[in-house]
């Protein structure tokens, strides 16, 4: 991410390490105990390579097949030829913008969106500054709305005959707002253009039927869905004009050369079937959690504000801005209750400024710096959402009480006053 | 991940030094809540003239409230002429060391106890009042980045962000701050370009201009998620309009006259005026 703070480190108290209580969830997950348990015989004694004409190579092939048809089935693909298993997200982003517009070489323009993930906006960028010896290309940023919206009327008139592609993002990292895809991939249909979804925070959050929605590829990334990092995948509907963004071997039927790494394909391929399994929990008790920790943090600290559409919103993310006081001094704070979250703060962003999401949103800056996004998991319990409820609103108010400002919303009271 | 020293982790948790003083003999504010830090320093002067007591108020992350804190520690007892000679590096000494990226929170402690001397005696704070703005997003003025430059013998733009946050924001004041480090240095100032041979007939301003956009101009802008557009030209005003980043950056206007204008005078013609003629979505 561009890059959102993710801090969590309990220092030198590796002893309270095991009371890490997870909320960060949308920056990295926990590998599931049953995709290392899957994963291990590819690690010790399976270890052959699938493209080998000899039986001990040959035989982990049927794995990765397995995995590839886990991923479909995850994501409602009509054919697991559709899944091109990759390194990772960034691989997947990058190989779908790349090959869109190597398929459509007379075409110069590209819709996007202001709050893409870097792993989108930055190769977007980059095709639109004037560089000599390669085609510049027009970039269309579209705005999103202050509750993270697109408006589709905008995006409708965004595109023209000039358009090889159109990538927006299923679902927001730092406010877990969703977007339309159906109806951006239907427009795009009705004007010829490519739809690629990076889709990174929705696979496995939200409900995918692929072989019906409009999407022509999309892009996932297996450490976000309880597989280990370096492994992704990119989904290509059946029929879509594909260049290989790397090129090697004939591995994944000629569209992504290398050795498959199997190991982390059976993981990948685990997690999908887990994720599919556990799609109704990540929407309602996972949800709960959510809307629990949300409303309460709202009631019980005063000047806090929610980033992002109440509704059209991922089951696990929530973004709360806490007005007058500094996000990194927040984080730091809760992470000695060993509480891990992130925040859009630009003292966590490695700028000095803060998030670009939060800003296309026009959050206010006193917002904005402290802003925190908790993102849960199907782990999380109600009792770390307790402990959270518990000790945040204290440090929200012990940092009010150092700052300079705010000092109108010290407790609760003013809050009520301020609504009455 | 967080690089603190435990003193800043401590001072930071436990700060001993937070509150308000009634009636403060010295008492001000510097940064603001839009930059993302702001230090409030309050001081009561004992019968001697000493520091008898001093309070601070931050808004800021962890090395903000921290460097507050560990300012006051080393200015209690002093004199104000004592005081005064406590340095940003002092600051940041007394804290075990800052993260490089931090630095400006131990220059924020020492620019508000020097505001807040100056003020005490009546006096301009150079650091703020006098001198002209150079970083637009953060309001940093020539004197304090020359003051860094010297002080701490900076060579790239990096390191004055790093101690002032000036150029941190939208990078138009990048040249600016080069030419200060050159000028601190006793370098000449990187030689400015030869203007573009005048006159020119309209059609030739015209694709001079669009030469200029695409090559100075933009490049810049999309670098930072921007991009301006060349709407019409007439005569010598230019109009065009922002998009991307740019179309709702609050200090777009100065983009518009810092940047796309000069370069366009420097390169172009010194008469062209440039308009903004997108809508503006800052203000929708």
């Amino acid at each position: 991410m561009h890059s959102r703070g993710r801090l969590c480190h309990k220092g030198n108290r590796e002893a309270n390490m095991s009371k890490v209580i997870y909320l960060d969830n949308n920056a990295t997950t926990a590998v599931a105990p049953e995709v290392v348990d899957a994963m291990m015989p590819f690690l010790r004694d399976l270890y052959g390579n699938p493209s080998s004409i000899h039986t001990f190579g040959g035989q982990v092939a049927r794995h990765v097949e397995r995995a590839r048809e886990n991923m479909a089935a995850l994501l409602g693909a009509e054919d697991p030829g559709e899944i091109i298993f990759t390194s990772c997200g960034t691989e997947s982003d990058n190989a779908a913008i790349r090959s869109a517009l190597a398929c459509y070489p007379d075409r110069r323009h590209v819709v996007t969106t202001r709050v893409e993930h870097p792993a989108v906006r930055s190769v977007c960028q980059w095709l639109g500054q004037a560089v000599p010896g390669r085609p510049h290309y027009r970039v269309t940023e579209l705005p999103v709305d202050s509750q993270g919206m697109l408006n589709l009327d905008e995006f409708k008139a965004a595109l023209d005959d000039d358009t090889a592609l159109v990538s927006v993002m299923w679902a927001n990292n730092e406010t877990g707002v969703i977007f339309p895809v159906d109806q951006v991939g239907a427009l795009c249909r009705e004007r010829g253009v490519l739809f690629h979804t990076d889709a990174v925070q929705a696979v496995g959050k939200v409900p995918m039927n692929l072989a019906k929605q409009p999407v022509d590829m999309l892009a996932l990334s297996g450490h976000k869905l309880h597989a280990p990092k370096g492994v992704g995948a990119l989904y290509v509907r059946r029929g879509t004009r594909f260049a290989p963004y790397i090129m090697g071997g004939h591995q994944e039927n000629n569209r992504r050369g290398g050795t498959e790494s199997v190991p982390l394909i059976v993981g990948l391929g685990k997690a999908a079937e887990l994720a599919n399994q556990r799609l109704d929990d990540e929407n309602t008790r996972v949800r709960g959690l959510r809307d629990r920790l949300e409303k309460g943090l709202l009631t019980k600290a005063p000047a806090a504000r929610l980033n992002g559409h109440p509704d059209y919103r991922l089951p696990n993310t929530t973004n709360i801005s806490f007005e007058y006081v500094e996000g990194e001094a927040i984080l730091l704070m809760l992470n000695e209750h060993g509480v891990c979250a992130s925040s859009g703060s630009a003292c966590t962003t490695g700028s000095l400024e803060p998030s670009h999401v939060l800003r296309a949103m026009g959050v206010p800056f006193t917002a904005a710096h402290g802003s925190i996004r908790f993102s849960l998991s199907v782990y999380t319990t109600p009792e770390e959402i307790d402990t959270v409820l518990q000790v945040l609103p204290p440090i929200i108010r012990r940092l009010r009480e150092i700052s300079p400002f705010g000092r109108d919303h010290l407790s609760a009271k003013a809050l009520d006053s301020r609504q009455t | 991940m967080w690089d603190y020293t435990e003193k800043v982790k401590q001072h930071f948790l436990h700060p001993k030094n937070t509150g308000e003083i009634a009636n403060p003999d010295l008492d001000a504010t510097v940064g603001n809540i839009t930059c993302g830090d702001a230090l409030r320093l309050m001081v009561k002067l004992d019968s001697g003239g000493r520091i008898g007591n001093a309070k601070f108020q931050t808004f800021g992350c962890a090395s903000a409230i921290a460097s507050s804190d560990a300012l006051i520690e080393l200015i209690k007892g002093k004199t104000l002429e004592e005081a005064q000679r406590v340095t940003n590096d002092d600051i940041a000494a007394y804290l075990g060391g800052l993260p490089e990226a931090k630095m400006h929170c131990s220059v924020m402690g020492m620019e508000a106890l020097q505001k807040a001397i100056a003020q005490y005696r009546k006096q301009p704070f150079d650091l703020e009042e006098e001198g002209k703005i150079v970083c637009k997003c953060f309001g940093v003025t020539d004197r304090l980045i020359e003051k860094v430059v010297r002080e701490h013998n900076l060579h790239t733009v990096e390191e004055v962000t790093h101690f002032t946050k000036a150029g941190g924001g939208c990078r138009g004041c990048h040249r600016e701050i080069e030419a200060i480090i050159a000028k601190v240095h006793g370098q000449p100032s990187p030689a400015p370009q030869a203007k573009a041979p005048a006159p020119m007939t309209n059609l030739q301003r015209i694709n001079r201009i669009q030469e200029v956009l695409a090559a100075e101009v933009r490049p810049l802008l999309q670098a930072d998620g921007g991009d301006v557009e060349l709407v019409d030209v007439d005569s010598r005003r230019v109009q065009v309009a922002f998009r991307g980043h740019c179309a709702w950056c609050p200090v777009s206007d100065v983009t518009l006259k810092g940047h796309v204008q000069a370069k366009l005078r420097e390169l172009v013609d010194p008469e062209i005026v440039v308009e903004d003629v997108g809508e503006h979505l800052k203000n929708v």
